[in-house]
């Protein structure tokens, strides 16, 4: 909690999935409003409605999916699976235009923000005051290990790269990481990428910029290879390999 | 680190993180530039960690009550672990009048 917030913003927010409930003014061809969600699939322009948090300037928002779960002729339930600050209000509403019949949003509930799906892992509150009671009271720590996940999972989306422990405290010092302290990585990262930095051991180090891609990493053996963008780690659990290395010199 | 004396910590990591990609169902292959262990003495296995570490490197996947805001909700958990910073990634609210 303490050290995962840092990754929260950037990394948790990225997409979210909703099922939403879309009445429609008029009845229309299944066939037709299936052609037209698959329209409002990729990227779209959104201008934010008057009662919104942020600025009303057109946006550009990535929907990855639109599934048309029921369809009523009156109601559609629809799973949508975009990126985060799309508005599900609002994306009912032009689909309604577009069809031209017109369209309003009815019910929303949100079922996954970033790699967090309701079905998988809740905890309720009460739990955790169970958890919290079994270790005050008998000493056991099993329940809480239980509803508390390692932070690690909040990256799993990201591609990784895994670090020797000599490159380690390096860059949780912010140091760029170099092709000689990776150990193992994902394929096909690309320049720009934002990647996840892991220890052997699976702990999260940090989140960084690729600067060189997977496959010039696998050609070369030298080379700045990743830039630590966010440090999660604290420092003093790895060793100061850069220093040891003058002191032996 | 002597808990962990006999254990394969280099394959329990490797298993952990095997265990990230299929959290979310993340696919990509991995290529391996160097293939070397880890030194347990240093750091932890991610669920090994002494429980305060633990809790410090943790996340939870709560499920809001309706009636207080995240906010509020966020504020009790601190409360409870007894712990000066916490936050929350956005919530599944049972109805969420966007």
């Amino acid at each position: 909690m303490k050290r995962v917030t840092r990754v929260v913003g950037s990394v948790i927010h990225s997409t979210k999935e909703y099922v939403c409930v879309m009445q429609l003014h008029k009845p229309v061809e299944e066939d037709k409003l299936r052609r037209v969600l698959n329209e409002f699939t990729g990227v779209i322009y959104q201008k934010p409605p008057v009662r919104s948090s942020v600025k009303r300037a057109i946006r550009k928002k990535r929907i990855n999916s639109i599934e048309l779960i029921e369809y009523t002729g009156k109601y559609a339930l629809l799973r949508v699976d975009c990126e985060a600050g799309t508005y599900m209000r609002k994306l009912c509403w032009d689909i309604g235009l577009v069809l031209g019949v017109g369209a309003h949003m009815r019910e929303l509930r949100r079922t996954r923000t970033g790699p967090f799906h309701e079905d998988r892992n809740l905890v309720r509150l009460h739990d955790l005051a169970e958890a919290l009671y079994r270790l005050k009271s008998e000493g056991k720590d099993d329940l809480l290990r239980k509803y508390v996940l390692p932070g690690e999972f909040t990256i799993c989306h990201l591609p990784k790269v895994v670090l020797r422990d000599t490159a380690v405290e390096s860059v949780v010092h912010g140091a760029i990481l170099a092709v000689p302290g990776i150990a193992r990585l994902h394929e096909n990262i690309k320049k720009g990428d934002l990647v996840a930095l892991l220890t052997l051991k699976g702990e999260l180090i940090g989140l960084a910029r690729a600067l060189m891609t997977t496959q010039e990493i696998i050609e070369s053996n030298k080379g700045e290879a990743f830039k630590p963008e966010r440090i999660i780690m604290e420092p003093g659990l790895y060793p100061r390999a850069w220093k040891s290395k003058a002191k032996a010199m | 680190m002597h808990r962990l004396e006999g254990i394969d910590v280099t394959r329990l990591g490797l298993d952990f993180i095997r265990e990230i990609d299929e959290f979310c169902g993340f696919n990509r292959k991995w290529i391996i530039k160097h293939d070397e262990p880890t030194n347990p003495e240093y750091g932890w296995l991610p669920r090994m960690r002494p429980l305060d570490k633990y809790i410090e490197y943790g996340v939870i996947n709560l499920d809001k009550p309706p009636g207080p805001t995240s906010h509020e909700v966020v504020a009790w958990v601190k409360r409870m672990f007894d712990i000066d910073r916490a936050g929350h990634g956005g919530t599944l609210e049972p109805l969420c009048t966007a």
